[in-house]
C-alpha cells in the first residue's frame, strides 16, 4: 500500500500547453503515471503527447475518468484553477505554481476543507508513491520502494532526504511535498495520520524548515496519535529574523517561527530529530531502532 | 515589499483612515519650512527607514539623537532633522551598522488621551487574516505578546466579507473604548481590514492607535508591508519600493530571479532550491564555518542566471571560499556545469571553489567539470562538501 496515489490514478494536468507542461507530463508518463489529458482554456481538441486537451476540467474529467489533477498554471490563475478542479469533481489537486498570492489562498483553502477533495500545495513539487506514480515535479529515479514515508515542505531538500533514504537501503512508500507557502492545502498532521494507518509505511521522515508553527503542531499530534517511529529535520537554524529564505513561508516573523522552537517540539514529542542535513537517513535508521 | 510611514500613511488618508497632519522633509532646510507650515506649536520628527524600533534607535554619527523626536520650533525641527539626515540610524531591527536616513516625517502633535495597538497580519494555523488590538499602545507588541498574551485580543475575518460590527464591539469592549470613540472604531476597523484584502497586504501594524482627548481615533504610526506575489495586480504599490533601504546585493539577484539574503560569515555558498540552500548554511556552521549568504537559483535557472549568481557572491569582499551545492530535479547538472565554466571564464575564480553535484545529469555533470581546466575541490557528499569547504576558508 501506499497514500494518496497508486499506479492506477488518473491524472490530468491543468496547463498542459504551457512552457513546461510537454515537459512535466512526458517527465509524469516515463515513471508510469496514468496520465489521460490534459486542460487549457482555448486549446481543446489539441494533443500534447498524445493526450487530449480540453477546455474545462468538467469536460477532461466525463471524457476520461480522471480523479487527480496537476496544476502548472501561471500563478495569478493559479486559485481558479484549483476551484475549477474541485468544482469539476476531482479528488487529489496537485498545485505545483509557485508566486500565488496568499490572499487568494483563504477562499480557496476554506473551499477545499469544506469538501472531500485535498488539495497538496501551491509552492510544492508534488508526490511520488515509489515505482508506481508521480504527480509532480520531482526527480523519479532517486525514488526506491521501501518503508518511509516523506513528508517536506521544501522541494530539492526534500530530493536529497529521498537520496539518503534510498542509498540506505530503507526506500519509500509515498513522498509529499506540502508546498513552501504560508497557507498549504495539506499540512503534516493530515499525512500522519494517513501514514499511521498505511500498513506498508513502518516509518515517517518529516522535512520542515522556519515559519508558522505547522511542526510544532505536527509535534503534538505525534506524540498523541502517531505509534510509528518518526524522524524529522528542520532547516534554517542560520536563518536570521525578518527575512524572507527564498520560499514565501519561511521567515522568523515576532520572534516565532524559528528553528529552535520547533526542534525543541519535536525532541519533545520522542521524534528523532537529523542534527544536519547529511544525518536525514540516519535519524530514521535511528528511530526504527528506538 | 516594505514601504516607508509616509507612504502607508498616504494610503490610509486615500482610505479614510484618520492620520495627522505632516510633511516629508529631505533637508533641514525642507524640515524647518514643514514645522511653519504645519502652524504648531509643537510637531515630531521621525526618521523615515524601513525598520523598526526608531524611537529607542540612536543615530550612529550624534548617539544621544534618537530617531523620533519632539520639537517645538522651527530651528529645533532644522537641528534634528541636520542630526538625523544623510546618517545612519541604528535601532534593534537594522543591525549594528544602521540604515541611512534620506527622509524624515515633520507632524503635527496632537492631545493624546489613549494609545492602542492595532495589527493585521496572516493567521497561518487557521488560514485567514486577523485582526489583533491591545490595551498596551507605544510599546513592543512581540513584548507583550510574550509575556502578558492575554493582553491581545484577536478576530479572524474573511476576505470579501471583512470584519463585522459584532467583531469590533466585542473588541471595543474588551478595550474598553466607549461612546463616540466605538462607533469611529467601527468605521477605522473595518476599514483597515479592507485595505489589508483589496491592498494584498502581509502586516498592517498601527502602534500607537491613539484615542485623542477629543475621543477621535487616529493612526500615530503606520507600518504597512506588501505580498511581493500580487505586486503585479498593484503596479502603483510596487511603484512606492525604495531600493536604496535595500541591500544592492539583493535588489541585484531579485532582478535576475535569484532569491538571496546577505550574512555576515565568509563562506558563499551557490544552491537549488530554498530548503535546501538554508539547510546547507545550517551545515557550514555546524562544521564551524559562517555562511556569507543564503542564495538559492531556483528550479529552473538558466546559464546566465548562475552566471550573475557567482558573480554576486564573489563581488562580497568577506568571502574566502564558495560552496556549490546542487540536486538535480529539472535542472540538470550539465546545466550547471556549463555555467560554473561560463562563470570561470567571464567573472574568474579568486577563492577555493567546493562543488557537490547530485542528481539529474549528475555524470555528466562531474565529466565536464573534470574535463575542464577549473581547479575544483569535489565534495562526495553534503557533509563532505561543508567540511572542505571549511577547511577551505581557513
Amino acid at each position: 500500500m501506499s497514500i494518496l496515489i497508486v499506479k492506477d490514478t488518473k491524472v490530468i494536468f491543468q496547463g498542459i500547453t504551457g512552457r513546461s507542461g510537454a515537459f512535466h507530463t512526458s517527465g509524469c508518463l516515463d515513471y508510469g503515471t496514468q496520465m489521460v489529458g490534459g486542460v487549457t482554456p482555448g486549446k481543446g481538441g489539441e494533443q500534447i503527447h498524445g493526450l487530449p486537451v480540453f477546455d474545462t476540467v468538467e469536460e477532461a474529467v466525463t471524457a476520461t475518468g480522471a480523479t487527480a489533477s496537476m496544476i502548472f498554471v501561471p500563478a495569478p490563475f493559479t486559485a481558479d484553477a484549483i476551484l475549477e478542479a474541485l468544482d469539476g469533481g476531482i479528488k487529489l489537486i496537485v498545485a505545483i505554481t509557485e508566486g500565488v498570492p496568499v490572499i487568494d489562498m483563504v477562499p480557496v483553502y476554506e473551499a477545499i476543507r469544506r469538501s472531500d477533495a485535498r488539495l497538496i500545495g501551491p509552492n510544492c513539487p508534488g508526490l511520488i508513491t515509489a515505482e508506481e506514480c508521480k504527480i509532480g515535479i520531482l526527480p523519479g529515479y532517486i525514488h526506491q520502494r521501501g518503508k518511509v514515508g516523506v513528508i517536506s515542505r521544501s522541494g530539492t531538500l526534500t530530493y536529497e532526504a529521498v537520496w539518503q533514504t534510498s542509498n540506505l537501503g530503507l526506500g519509500q512508500t509515498t513522498c509529499v511535498g506540502l508546498g513552501g507557502d504560508p497557507i498549504v492545502g495539506t499540512s503534516f498532521i493530515d499525512l500522519l495520520e494517513l501514514y499511521q494507518e498505511d500498513p506498508e509505511t513502518e516509518a515517517i521522515l518529516m522535512i520542515g524548515e522556519i515559519g508558522g508553527t505547522a511542526e510544532e503542531e505536527a509535534a503534538a499530534f505525534v506524540k498523541e496519535n502517531v505509534t510509528k517511529p518518526v524522524a524529522a529535520f528542520i532547516a534554517g537554524l542560520t536563518a536570521p529574523p525578518g527575512k524572507r529564505m527564498g520560499h514565501a513561508g519561511a521567515i522568523i516573523s515576532g520572534g516565532k517561527g524559528t528553528a529552535e522552537d520547533k526542534i525543541a517540539a519535536l525532541n519533545d514529542a520522542g521524534i528523532a530529530v537529523a542534527e544536519t542535513p547529511a544525518d536525514m537517513g540516519n535519524a530514521v535508521v535511528r528511530a526504527l531502532k528506538a | 515589499m516594505k514601504i516607508h510611514e509616509f507612504q502607508a500613511k498616504k494610503l490610509f488618508q486615500a482610505a479614510g483612515v484618520a492620520v495627522l497632519e505632516h510633511r516629508v522633509a529631505k533637508s533641514p532646510d525642507e524640515a524647518a519650512a514643514a514645522f511653519n507650515e504645519l502652524g504648531s506649536s509643537l510637531a515630531v520628527v521621525k526618521a523615515q527607514i524601513h525598520a523598526g524600533g526608531r524611537g529607542k534607535g540612536h543615530v550612529a554619527e550624534h548617539p544621544d539623537q534618537h530617531g523620533v523626536q519632539l520639537v517645538r520650533s522651527a530651528d529645533e525641527a532644522q537641528q534634528v532633522a541636520s542630526r538625523l539626515l544623510g546618517n545612519r540610524l541604528v535601532t534593534i531591527q537594522t543591525g549594528e551598522n544602521g540604515q541611512t536616513v534620506r527622509q524624515v516625517l515633520i507632524e503635527k502633535g496632537c492631545d493624546i488621551a489613549r494609545e492602542l495597538y492595532l495589527g493585521v497580519v496572516l493567521d497561518r494555523a487557521a488560514a485567514m487574516p486577523v485582526l489583533m488590538a491591545s490595551t498596551e499602545g507605544g510599546v513592543e507588541i512581540e513584548k507583550v505578546a510574550e509575556e502578558t498574551p492575554e493582553l491581545i485580543h484577536k478576530e479572524h475575518f474573511r476576505p470579501g466579507i471583512g470584519l463585522q460590527s459584532y467583531q469590533i464591539r466585542k473588541l471595543c469592549k474588551k478595550l474598553a473604548i466607549e461612546g463616540p470613540a466605538a462607533r469611529m472604531a467601527d468605521r477605522f476597523m473595518k476599514t483597515i481590514c479592507k485595505m489589508y484584502v483589496d491592498l494584498d497586504c502581509s502586516l498592517m501594524e498601527i502602534n500607537p492607535l491613539v484615542i485623542t482627548k477629543a475621543g477621535d481615533l487616529i493612526a500615530l504610526d503606520a507600518k504597512v508591508s506588501f505580498d511581493e506575489n500580487a505586486m503585479f495586480r498593484h503596479p502603483d504599490i510596487a511603484d512606492l519600493r525604495d531600493l536604496s533601504e535595500e541591500d544592492p546585493a539583493e535588489v541585484k539577484a531579485g532582478e535576475a530571479g535569484l532569491s538571496f539574503v546577505k550574512l555576515d560569515g565568509n563562506i558563499a555558498c551557490l544552491v537549488n532550491g530554498a530548503g535546501l540552500a538554508m539547510s546547507t548554511m545550517d551545515i557550514i556552521k555546524h562544521h564551524g564555518g559562517e555562511p556569507a549568504n543564503f542564495l538559492d537559483v531556483g528550479g529552473g535557472a538558466q546559464t546566465e542566471q548562475v552566471t550573475e549568481a557567482f558573480r554576486i557572491i564573489l563581488a562580497d569582499p568577506n568571502v574566502k571560499a564558495v560552496l556549490v551545492n546542487i540536486f538535480g530535479g529539472i535542472m540538470q547538472c550539465t546545466t550547471i556545469a556549463q555555467a560554473l565554466l561560463e562563470a570561470y571564464k567571464t567573472v574568474g575564480f579568486n577563492v577555493p571553489l567546493v562543488v557537490r553535484l547530485e542528481g539529474t545529469e549528475v555524470e555528466n555533470g562531474r565529466k565536464i567539470l573534470a574535463e575542464s581546466d577549473v581547479d575544483i575541490i569535489n565534495a562526495a557528499d553534503l557533509a563532505d562538501a561543508a567540511q572542505k569547504v571549511v577547511a577551505a576558508a581557513g
